[in-house]
C-alpha cells in the first residue's frame, strides 16, 4: 500500500542463483538438476539444464526470460505434464514421479492454469469449475455449493449457469483459476495465465490474483515474459537465459504488500524491471 | 431477411418448380405415363392415404430404416469409441474398415436375402450396414479432434483414462456423432427402400415396383412423395435432437438467434 517503502528500497541486486535461497522455508517444490532434453532426427537439443531451487511455503515466484529460455517447459515439468530427462523434482517432500508412473499424492497438491482458459464447452461455469471435485467423487451438492463459493471469489459471481462462451476472455481465465483452486491444492502453477487478455484487462487480474493469492495463502510459480508483471507479482524472480535454457539469477522482490497499480510508477519499481530489462538484453 | 427466408421464400420455389412442371405437361403434352401432372399426383397421393394398406407398408419401412439406424448408432458410437481411444487397434483394423467402407453394400443385398429371408430383416440389416460407417468414422473423428489444452487439464488433474473418456472425448465428440447420424439417417432410409425394391412383398419401396409394373405411373409418383415427405420427417427427427444433445454447441444456439 506504500509506495513510499518501495522507494526507500536500494537499489536491487541480483544474487547468483543457488540452492541456499530459500533453505530458511520449507520447500514446498524442490527441483534438483533438472534437465529436459528432445531427440529430434539427428541430434539431441539440449532445452534446460541444470535447475536446482527449492520454492518456500506460501511463495509467489515468478519464471521469467525470454522465448526460448524453456520456462515453459520448466512449468511443465512442475505440474507432472511432462517428465525432465534427468533429474528429480519433490513436491511438499513427495517425488513426483515413481519411475514412469505420477505420484496421485504430489499430484494432488497441484492446479494448474494455462494460457488459455481451456474451459469445456459442453459444462457451464459451474461444472467446469467442480471438475476436479467430480473426478475425485465429491457428491453433487457439495460442488454446486463449491462452485458458488470459488465463482465469488474469483468474482464471477452469478455466471455459475453460465456456458463458457458466454463469457469474456477474462471471466474464462477468471474461471480457470477458480477451477485449478477448486482441490484447495498447496500449489497453483499458472503458464502465461493472462498472455491473451488485453492490458486494461491484465492489470485488473493481476490485482485479483494478488488478492487471491494472499487469501488462500498457496505457493504459486507464474510464467511470463513481461518484466513489468513479473515484479508486480512477484516475491522472487528466476531469470532463465535461453539456449539451453539455464538459471540466470534471482532477484527479491522487497515492495510492501498488498501491491496497487499505482506502485508501478514508483522509483522502486522501476529500478527493479530496468535492472531486469538490462539483463535480459545481455542475453541477445 | 434471413429470419424469413425459410418460412417465405422456400415455399416460393417450391410453388415455382409445380408451376413449371404443370405448364411443361401442358404446354408439351407429356403423357402421363411419362411424367403425371402435379395436380394428378396430389391426387393420387390422396388415394393411397385413404387406403389401410399403405399405412402398414410406412410402418414396415419406418420399422425397418429406425431399427436399422438405431442398431448403426449403438454399434457404430461402440466401435468408434473403442477405436478413437486404443490406437494399435485403429491401426490395425484400419485397411479392413476402408475396405468395407469402399464396397457398394447394395450389392450385398442377394446375400442378405439368402441370409435373412425376404421378409423385413434383411432390409433391416442393409440399413444399419450402409449407416455404420458415417456413425462411426464421425466418432473416431470427434474423439481424436479433443483440443490439446483440454487434454492438458485432464492430464493436470490427474484424471484416468475412463474419465476423460467420459467427461471429455465422448462429450467433444457428440457434434461430430450427430453429424454422423444426419447423413446416417437419410443412407439408413435409402437402405431400406432399395432393399425393399429389390426383394419381398412389403414396404413403400415394394409399393413404387409395383404401381410402376402395373403401369400406374401417377400412383408411383405419389409413393415416391411419401417417400420424400418419410426421409424427411425422419431426417429433421435427428437435427432436432442436436439440440437436445449439445445445447452448447453454436450451431443449435446460431440457429435460434
Amino acid at each position: 500500500m506504500t509506495p513510499a517503502k518501495a522507494e526507500m528500497n536500494p537499489a536491487p541486486e541480483h544474487q547468483p542463483a543457488d540452492l541456499s535461497v530459500s533453505a530458511a522455508k520449507d520447500a514446498m517444490i524442490r527441483l534438483t538438476g533438472v534437465e529436459q532434453r528432445y531427440k529430434t532426427k539427428d541430434h539431441d537439443v539440449l532445452a534446460l539444464t541444470d535447475v536446482n531451487l527449492n520454492i518456500g511455503k506460501g511463495e509467489f515466484l515468478v519464471l521469467l526470460g525470454p522465448s526460448g529460455c524453456g520456462k515453459t517447459t520448466l512449468l511443465r515439468i512442475i505440474a507432472g505434464l511432462l517428465q525432465s530427462t534427468s533429474g528429480t523434482v519433490e513436491i511438499d517432500n513427495k517425488p513426483l514421479w515413481n519411475k514412469k508412473a505420477r505420484n496421485d499424492d504430489a499430484m494432488d497438491e497441484l492446479g494448474v492454469v494455462f494460457q488459455e482458459a481451456n474451459m469445456f464447452p459442453w459444462m457451464t461455469i459451474e461444472d467446469n469449475i467442480a471438475l476436479p471435485l467430480k473426478l475425485r467423487g465429491v457428491p453433487k451438492a457439495e460442488r454446486r455449493a463449491r462452485a458458488a463459493e470459488l465463482c465469488k471469489m474469483v468474482g464471477i459471481e452469478g455466471f455459475e449457469k453460465r456456458w463458457p462462451r458466454q463469457l469474456s476472455g477474462g471471466m474464462r481465465q477468471r474461471a480457470a483459476i477458480a477451477r485449478a483452486l477448486s482441490t484447495k491444492p498447496q500449489i497453483l502453477l499458472m503458464d502465461e495465465p493472462f498472455g491473451a487478455l488485453d492490458a486494461m484487462t491484465r492489470d485488473a487480474m493481476n490485482l485479483e490474483l494478488q488478492r487471491i493469492w494472499m487469501e488462500s495463502g498457496c505457493t504459486i510459480v507464474l510464467v511470463t515474459h513481461s518484466i513489468r508483471e513479473a515484479v508486480f507479482l512477484a516475491d522472487r524472480i528466476l531469470l532463465l537465459s535461453p539456449r539451453p535454457g539455464r538459471m540466470d539469477t534471482i532477484t527479491d522482490i522487497e515492495i510492501e504488500r498488498p501491491r496497487d497499480t499505482y506502485v508501478q510508477s514508483t522509483q522502486g519499481f522501476q529500478d527493479y524491471e530496468l535492472s531486469l530489462r538490462q539483463r535480459l538484453d545481455s542475453f541477445a | 431477411m434471413g429470419k424469413y427466408a425459410a418460412w417465405v421464400a422456400t415455399p416460393l420455389v417450391l410453388a415455382l418448380l409445380v408451376l413449371i412442371w404443370q405448364f411443361y405437361v401442358v404446354v408439351f403434352e407429356v403423357s402421363p405415363f411419362i411424367l403425371p401432372p402435379p395436380l394428378a399426383v396430389w391426387h393420387a397421393t390422396v388415394e393411397l392415404l385413404s387406403e389401410p394398406k399403405t399405412y402398414s407398408h410406412i410402418a414396415i419401412t419406418v420399422y425397418e430404416t429406425v431399427a436399422g439406424f438405431l442398431i448403426a448408432v449403438i454399434i457404430g458410437i461402440v466401435f468408434g469409441g473403442l477405436l478413437g481411444k486404443i490406437r494399435w487397434l485403429e491401426r490395425t483394423l484400419n485397411p479392413l474398415i476402408v475396405g468395407l467402407q469402399v464396397m457398394p453394400k447394395v450389392a450385398l443385398i442377394p446375400l442378405f436375402i439368402v441370409w435373412f429371408g425376404f421378409g423385413p430383416t434383411s432390409k433391416v440389416v442393409l440399413a444399419a450396414v450402409i449407416s455404420f460407417f458415417p456413425i462411426m468414422t464421425n466418432t473416431i473423428l470427434g474423439m481424436k479432434s479433443v483440443e490439446t489444452g483440454h487434454r492438458d487439464v485432464m492430464l493436470a488433474l490427474n484424471a484416468s483414462r475412463w474419465q476423460t473418456f467420459k467427461e471429455v472425448e465422448l462429450q467433444n465428440a457428440l457434434p461430430f456423432i450427430l453429424t454422423g447420424m444426419e447423413v446416417g439417417i437419410v443412407l439408413a432410409t435409402i437402405g431400406a427402400i432399395v432393399g425393399e425394391y429389390l426383394g419381398g412383398s412389403q414396404g413403400l419401396g415394394y409399393m413404387a415396383v409395383a404401381t410402376l409394373n402395373a403401369f400406374d405411373v401417377t400412383s408411383m409418383f405419389g409413393v415416391i412423395f411419401l417417400l420424400t415427405i418419410l426421409g424427411l420427417v425422419l431426417y429433421f427427427f435427428v437435427v432436432m435432437l442436436r439440440r437436445f444433445v449439445t445445447p452448447w454447441h453454436e450451431a443449435v444456439t446460431s440457429t435460434r438467434d
